[in-house]
């Protein structure tokens, strides 16, 4: 019920703008939630972004995980075995992307624009630390990544559709898998006129692990130790209580 | 339902997890092995990073062994002291074992060194234990009662540090036993196992121990060693997940139970010959995946 509700208090706060006060935006957006919880049952979850814009045009959404560098391997085959030859690090790549557009990209804005914008998975900088490659290589490697990411389901190529009700209100539906990387993800929203952004909002959306999951987590990583030592520790007492239940069968 | 496993950060089906754990439980209450060789593998299978999968394996075996070596201890069956100069090798051949992992993993060769490891050391030792039941149980058809000679001098016994082993009734050089333990100390900490399918044939062939104590010395050692993978491997690479560990272990106590009843059925030598058939599969899949060309040629590796 909850984005039902910020949603129709949007939509009140929308019309209520005088018609004669200046033209700062032309766009309000915000997301269904803020925060992403990954607890114990988490497998994936939706996020519905909704909002609503001030004349004509189209509406294009990017959502995005938090950049970080990628190291992408490449495998070949080595006495009939498949081996990783050869490797090449991204400086940087979202680890989350995802878009969707009230119409097909292709019609809303020239290629240079969708190029600046990012917009379009074909359209996502991703550069090699080094130009050790060239063009076409580089290309592959690329793709290589690409590939692999929507393999499990972090990226899409897919164009998600931003469906209008009515001339000016509007909403996307994303789907954030069970494997989301944790951080502060970013949805940015454009308002596009006559092939122009006009107007861009960016909202950020926080996903974290909660509870006893994140718990653990922080807990391996920073104190390691003694994560090992209570790990054993657990283990030997099942492996005790699970003698004991042998004895008495 | 959905379970989220904190360190490998995927979420799998609960009853996937237990079901696993009771199958590797109940084959390793039939054969009396601890499963390790089994568990790795799969939990690759079904797409656990292979780093949490031998690091949580490790975390698994400590719990199996541990239960197994009570047993084995109220029977009289276990060699401290033969246990605790393997363990000597094994601490540090595991140490070293879990630095290599970390400089494979950073190379970006650990799946393929895993792998092949996997295929290399159950193809031998399946390969073995085959031959052994096939020829054991020929010969119990065509002439039984075939006595074996107590003691066999080779080069071996030339050796020096010569220590006497009272449980095992052997005098042989230290060297031996802590040679052993190295070498499965290195593949406890590389494969994710206890290295009990390495160790146990070493330990009859190799050092020569009556068969009675094998197992629970075994067992002994690996708890220790099992011990120093998981602390090593949470420790340097945070790749044990405790809530993994946790749900293999709950079915595997409950599948070893019915898997002890179904193994007094069998016959020892039919038992060994299954068992092996099946590390010859496990192999065989394995190897089948290192040959085949792979989906794609581009893999996302480990950002140091």
């Amino acid at each position: 019920m909850r984005p039902v509700a910020a949603f129709l208090c949007l939509v009140s706060a929308c019309l209520m703008v005088p018609a004669g006060a200046p033209k700062a935006s032309t766009l309000v957006a915000d997301l269904s939630r803020h925060l992403v919880a990954i607890s114990t049952g988490f497998a994936g979850t939706d996020v519905l972004l909704f909002g609503a814009t001030e004349g004509k045009g189209d509406v294009v959404v990017i959502v995005r995980g938090p950049d970080r560098p990628v190291v992408v391997h490449r495998k070949s085959r080595v006495l009939g075995v498949w081996v990783n030859t050869a490797k090449m690090t991204f400086d940087r790549a979202p680890s989350f992307y995802a878009i969707a557009s009230s119409r097909p990209l292709a019609e809303i804005a020239p290629s240079t624009v969708l190029a600046r914008e990012e917009m379009g998975l074909d359209k996502l900088r991703l550069e090699l630390t080094r130009a050790k490659a060239s063009a076409n290589v580089a290309r592959e490697w690329r793709a290589g990544l690409i590939r692999n990411h929507e393999a499990q389901d972090l990226y899409s190529a897919e164009v998600g559709r931003v469906t209008f009700l009515g001339n000016r209100l509007f909403q996307a539906r994303f789907k954030l898998p069970a494997n989301v990387h944790t951080g502060t993800y970013q949805a940015k929203v454009f308002h596009l006129q006559e092939g122009r952004v006009v107007s861009a909002q960016t909202i950020p959306l926080q996903v974290s692990k909660v509870g006893l999951e994140a718990d653990i987590y922080d807990f391996a990583y920073q104190h390691s130790a003694l994560y090992g030592m209570i790990a054993i520790l657990v283990a030997l007492m099942a492996g005790w209580a699970a003698h004991l239940a042998f004895r008495k069968a | 339902m959905q379970i989220y496993l904190p360190i490998a950060e995927m979420s799998v089906n609960a009853f996937l997890l237990l079901g696993m754990g009771g199958g590797i439980g109940f084959l390793s209450g039939l054969f009396g092995v601890g499963g390790g060789f089994l568990i790795t593998p799969l939990l690759i299978f079904i797409g656990i990073p292979p780093a949490v999968a031998v690091g949580t394996g490790a975390n698994q075996i400590v719990a199996a062994s541990v239960s197994g070596v009570l047993a084995h201890w109220r029977r009289g069956n276990v060699d401290f002291k033969m246990g605790l100069v393997l363990l000597l090798g094994g601490f540090s051949g595991s140490t070293l074992g879990v630095m290599l992992f970390s400089f494979l993993r950073g190379l970006g060769q650990i799946d393929l060194v895993i792998s092949l490891s996997y295929v290399i050391f159950l193809g031998i030792i399946g390969a073995l234990m085959l031959y052994e039941s096939a020829k054991t149980m020929r010969r119990r058809k065509t002439a039984p009662g075939q006595r074996r000679k107590l003691h066999q001098h080779t080069w071996v016994h030339g050796l020096p540090l010569k220590m006497r082993f009272r449980r095992s009734k052997l005098y042989i050089s230290a060297l031996l036993p802590l040679t052993v333990g190295f070498v499965v100390g290195v593949l406890a900490a590389i494969m994710g196992v206890g290295g009990g399918f390495v160790m146990v044939p070493a330990m009859i062939y190799l050092l020569g121990m009556p068969t009675n104590v094998v197992i629970g010395t075994s067992l002994f050692q690996i708890i220790f060693v099992t011990a120093n993978v998981t602390f090593l491997q949470a420790y340097a690479n945070q790749t044990v997940d405790v809530v993994l560990a946790m749900m293999l272990l709950i079915g595997a106590v409950i599948g070893a139970q019915f898997g002890a009843r179904a193994g007094a059925r069998l016959q020892g030598e039919e038992l060994r010959g299954l068992l092996a058939l099946m590390v010859l599969a496990v192999c065989g899949k394995l190897f089948f995946d290192l040959l085949v060309t792979p989906a794609d040629i581009y893999s996302i590796g480990v950002a140091r």
